[in-house]
C-alpha cells in the first residue's frame, strides 16, 4: 500500500507541476467567462446602439399599417415601383417594401428590396407585420368582433407528475434533458482525456525503459493502479480548481460589466413574478424539486466507476505497445462503447424508459454515460442498483484483465502485438 | 555462507524453456560473473531474483531466507534496458527511486546529495534528466542502483551503453562497495569485459548452467601446459619429443613467436625453458592460460560434439 501511494504521489505531483497543467487549468476557466463576457459586452453595446432602421413602403393596396416598431420605422412613399427602386438605391434607408394590390383570400407578391441579404429575423418580423395587417383587414371584412375572438383563445398547461417513487413529484422534461446531456457529455470527455493520459504515461514509462527498475521494487499491478489513481486525482483536482475559478471569475466579470448574473437575475425576477403569477411559481417549484444531491452523487459514482473501467483498459493498451501510433489499432474497440453511449443519448433523452435506454444504462461500458442521461427523469431503484453493481463488477473485471496484460506487456519491447498475443499474455502465468 | 543460493530453477515460456534446472550459489562478498551468449537465460534468472517474474519450479534463498518482499530493499539492480523519467528532476528522481527501495525520504535525500557531490554532479540536482548529457544520466542511473547500499548488486550488461569513463568509474565504485561487504553479480555476454573483475563465474548456455566455480579453479582445469615464447632465431626441429610446437609465427627483425606444449607431465616449465635457451635467444616466456571466452567456446563445442 505504501508503494502504491508513492507511485500515486509521483504521478500526481509530476503532472501537477507540468507547465501544460498550469496552462490548461488557468486558461480553461479564463477562456469560458472571457468568451461569455465578450458576448455579453457586445450584446449590451448593441442594445444601447440600437437604431431604428428605415424601411420605405410602397403600398398599392393601402392596407398596410405603417405604425413603426422598435426596430423598424416604416415610411410610406408613392409613385411606381421602378422609380421607387431608383430612389431607394440612392437613399441610406435599409429596405424598400413593395406591397401590391393583393387579393385578401390569396395574398401574394410582397417583396422586400434591400442592399444586403436581410437576415432571418428581419424577414420574420416584416412577415409578421404584413400578416397582422391582413388579419386586421380580414376581421373588418368578415365583421368579426375582436373581443369575441380574444375570448375564443384558450391556453392550458399540462402538469406532468412522476409517481414512480411513491411521492408525486412534478417533473420537467426540459431541465432533466439539460442535466442529462451535460453530465453525460462531461463523463464522455473525461473518460477520453484522462484515460488518454494514463495510456500516454504507461507508454512513456515503457519507452524510456525505466519500467524494469520500477517493477523490481513494486508489483506491476501497484504501478498500474498508482498511475490510474494518480491521474484520477489530478483530474478531480483540476475540476475542483475549474469550478472555483470559473465561479469567481464569472462573478467578477459580470460585476465589472455591470450585469447581474443571468441566473440570479432570472431568479429574483422569478420570485417577484411568483407573487402574482402561477406560472413562475411553477418554475420555482420545479427547480426546487430536482434531486440535485442524487444527481451529483450519481455523477461522482459513475465518473469514478467509468474512469476505473476505461482507465485500466487504456493502461493495458499502453503497456502492449511501444509508441502512441501503435496504440491506434487497440483504441478502436475501446472507443466504440463510449461513442455508442453518447450517440444513444438522444434516444435516451427522448425515451428515458425505453428498451435502448434501459440496456445502455445497464451495460457497464455504456452505463456511465447513459445513466446520467436517464437520472434526471427518475430511474427505478432496482435498475440503478443493478447498473451500479454491474459497473463495479465491470471495473473489477477490466482492472483484473488489464493487470494481467500490463504485467507482461511492460517488459516486452519490439514485439508485434495483436489480439492473439494479448490473449497469450493474459493467460501466461507469472 | 552464500549471499544467494538458487536451486533447481525452471522457467518455461510457451515456446521454450528459459531456464532448465539451474543451480547457482553466490558466495558472500564475491564478484560473480553470470556469463553466456544472448538468449541464454541470464536476464530471466536476474528477473527472478528481482521478483519481477516467478520461477515455475525451484527456490531462491538470500542469506538463507526464501526470496520475499523484504529483500527488495537489499538489492540494487541495474537492468540491461535502463532509463529514467526524462521529465523528472535529478534530485526528485533519485529520492523517488530510493524510496521505492524502502529508504525513508530524509535518508534518501541525504544519500542522493552525498553521491551527487561525490561524482561531481550536484550542480545538476534541479535539472531535468532530458537536459543532461548521456554520460551524466548514466552516473545518475548508477547512483540510483546503489543508493540503498544494497547487499546484493545486480548489474546486467553494465559496460554496454556506458562510456569508458563511466565504465571505469563504475568499476572503481563497485570494488569499493565490495570492500564494504556487498556481493556483486555481473551478467554479460561480453566475457572478456568482466574477466578481470570476477572471482566466481557461471557459464550459462541454452538455458542450462554448463560450468560454475572460482575463476582460478576453472582456468586451472583448462590449463594445458602450453607456453607462448618470443624468441630470436628459429627452433624448428630442435625441441625433441617431449615438447610439441603447436603454432609458429614470424615477427619482425628475425623475431619468432611459438606456442609450445609440454607433452610429458613430469616435466616442468623450467625444462622447456632450458631446452629453448640452448637453441635460441628467448625474449619472453609466458604460460598460455585460456581466456574464459576460449573455455566457453571449447565447452560449448565440446558439448555439441559429445
Amino acid at each position: 500500500m505504501d508503494k502504491l501511494f508513492l507511485v500515486l504521489k509521483r504521478e500526481f505531483t509530476s503532472r501537477v507541476k507540468k507547465k501544460s497543467f498550469l496552462l490548461t487549468t488557468i486558461l480553461v476557466p479564463l477562456l469560458f467567462p472571457a468568451i461569455f463576457g465578450v458576448i455579453i459586452y457586445f450584446m449590451k453595446k448593441e442594445d444601447e446602439n440600437i437604431k431604428q432602421q428605415i424601411i420605405q413602403v410602397l403600398d398599392e393596396s393601402g392596407k398596410f399599417d405603417t405604425k413603426s416598431t422598435e426596430k423598424y420605422s416604416f415610411v410610406p412613399i408613392s409613385g411606381d415601383l421602378e422609380s421607387a427602386k431608383v430612389a431607394f438605391t440612392e437613399s441610406d434607408d435599409y429596405g424598400l417594401l413593395y406591397i401590391p394590390n393583393f387579393n385578401l383570400e390569396s395574398p401574394e407578391g410582397f417583396t422586400l428590396y434591400a442592399k444586403s441579404n436581410p437576415n432571418f429575423s428581419t424577414i420574420n418580423s416584416i412577415e409578421n407585420k404584413i400578416e397582422s395587417s391582413i388579419r386586421e383587414e380580414k376581421l373588418k371584412v368578415y365583421e368579426v368582433d375582436k373581443e369575441m375572438l380574444d375570448k375564443l383563445k384558450t391556453n392550458i398547461d399540462l402538469t406532468s407528475l412522476n409517481i414512480s417513487e411513491g411521492v408525486e413529484k412534478e417533473s420537467n422534461a426540459g431541465i432533466s434533458f439539460g442535466i442529462g446531456y451535460v453530465t453525460g457529455f462531461l463523463i464522455y470527455i473525461f473518460m477520453f482525456a484522462y484515460g488518454g493520459q494514463v495510456m500516454q504515461g504507461v507508454i512513456e514509462e515503457k519507452s524510456s525503459k525505466i519500467v524494469e527498475v520500477i517493477v523490481s521494487t513494486v508489483k506491476p499491478f501497484q504501478l498500474m493502479m498508482g498511475k490510474i489513481l494518480g491521474v484520477a486525482s489530478v483530474g478531480l483536482f483540476q475540476v475542483v480548481i475549474w469550478v472555483v475559478l470559473m465561479g469567481t471569475l464569472f462573478t467578477v466579470i459580470t460585476g465589472v460589466l455591470g450585469l447581474e448574473m443571468p441566473q440570479s437575475a432570472q431568479l429574483s425576477e422569478a420570485t417577484e413574478m411568483a407573487k402574482n403569477s402561477p406560472e413562475a411559481d411553477k418554475v420555482m417549484r420545479l427547480i426546487a424539486s430536482i434531486p440535485f444531491t442524487k444527481i451529483i452523487l450519481t455523477f461522482i459514482f459513475y465518473f469514478i466507476g467509468g474512469y476505473l473501467l476505461y482507465g485500466s483498459l487504456f493502461a493495458a493498451v499502453g503497456s502492449a505497445v511501444d509508441t502512441p501510433s501503435e496504440a491506434q489499432q487497440f483504441m478502436f474497440p475501446i472507443m466504440i462503447p463510449l461513442i455508442a453511449g453518447i450517440v444513444g443519448m438522444s434516444s435516451i433523452i427522448n425515451n428515458p424508459d425505453g428498451n435502448v435506454s434501459f440496456w445502455l444504462s445497464i451495460i457497464p461500458f455504456t452505463s456511465p454515460i447513459a445513466m446520467m442521461g436517464r437520472i434526471g427523469f427518475g430511474v427505478p431503484a432496482w435498475e440503478l442498483a443493478l447498473s451500479m453493481v454491474l459497473l463495479i463488477l465491470g471495473f473489477i473485471g477490466t482492472v483484473w484483465l488489464a493487470g494481467r496484460i500490463y504485467r507482461i506487456g511492460i517488459l516486452m519491447h519490439g514485439t508485434k502485438v495483436n489480439y492473439k498475443v494479448l490473449a497469450k499474455w493474459f493467460m501466461m502465468k507469472n | 555462507m552464500e549471499a544467494l543460493k538458487a536451486t533447481n530453477i525452471i522457467k518455461r515460456y510457451a515456446e521454450h524453456t528459459a531456464l532448465d534446472n539451474v543451480d547457482i550459489s553466490i558466495p558472500k562478498g564475491s564478484i560473480y560473473g553470470l556469463l553466456g551468449p544472448n538468449g541464454a537465460g541470464k536476464t530471466t534468472f536476474i528477473r527472478i531474483i528481482n521478483q519481477i517474474i516467478n520461477a515455475d519450479e525451484g527456490e531462491v534463498r538470500i542469506n538463507g531466507d526464501l526470496l520475499n518482499q523484504d529483500h527488495i530493499s537489499m538489492i540494487g539492480y541495474l537492468p540491461e534496458e535502463r532509463g529514467l523519467y526524462k521529465k523528472m528532476k535529478v534530485g526528485e528522481q533519485l529520492v523517488y527511486l530510493g524510496q521505492l527501495r524502502n529508504l525513508p525520504k530524509k535518508e534518501a535525500i541525504k544519500r542522493s546529495r552525498a553521491w551527487c557531490e561525490k561524482l561531481g554532479i550536484y550542480e545538476w540536482w534541479n535539472k531535468k534528466i532530458e537536459d543532461l548529457s548521456k554520460g551524466m544520466a548514466q552516473k545518475i542511473q548508477f547512483i540510483s542502483t546503489i543508493l540503498n547500499e544494497p547487499e546484493l548488486i545486480i548489474l546486467d550488461e553494465p559496460f554496454s551503453g556506458f562510456d569508458p569513463v563511466n565504465a571505469n568509474l563504475i568499476k572503481d565504485e563497485i570494488l569499493e562497495l565490495r570492500e564494504k561487504g556487498s556481493t556483486i553479480i555481473f551478467s554479460t555476454h561480453r566475457m572478456e569485459s568482466v574477466e578481470e573483475l570476477c572471482d566466481h563465474i557461471a557459464l550459462i548456455n541454452q538455458s542450462k548452467k554448463i560450468l560454475e566455480g572460482t575463476k582460478k579453479e576453472i582456468k586451472d582445469s583448462y590449463r594445458s601446459n602450453t607456453f607462448l615464447v618470443d624468441h630470436k632465431g628459429a627452433v624448428n626441429g630442435s625441441l625433441g619429443s617431449n615438447f610439441e610446437l603447436l603454432g609458429h609465427e614470424i615477427l619482425e627483425d628475425e623475431m619468432h613467436q611459438s606456442i609450445i606444449q609440454i607433452k610429458d607431465p613430469s616435466l616442468s616449465p623450467n625444462d622447456l625453458l632450458q631446452n629453448l635457451i640452448s637453441n635460441t635467444e628467448v625474449h619472453s616466456f609466458v604460460e598460455k592460460v585460456p581466456s574464459i571466452n576460449e573455455i566457453f567456446i571449447s565447452k560449448v563445442e565440446g558439448g555439441k560434439n559429445g
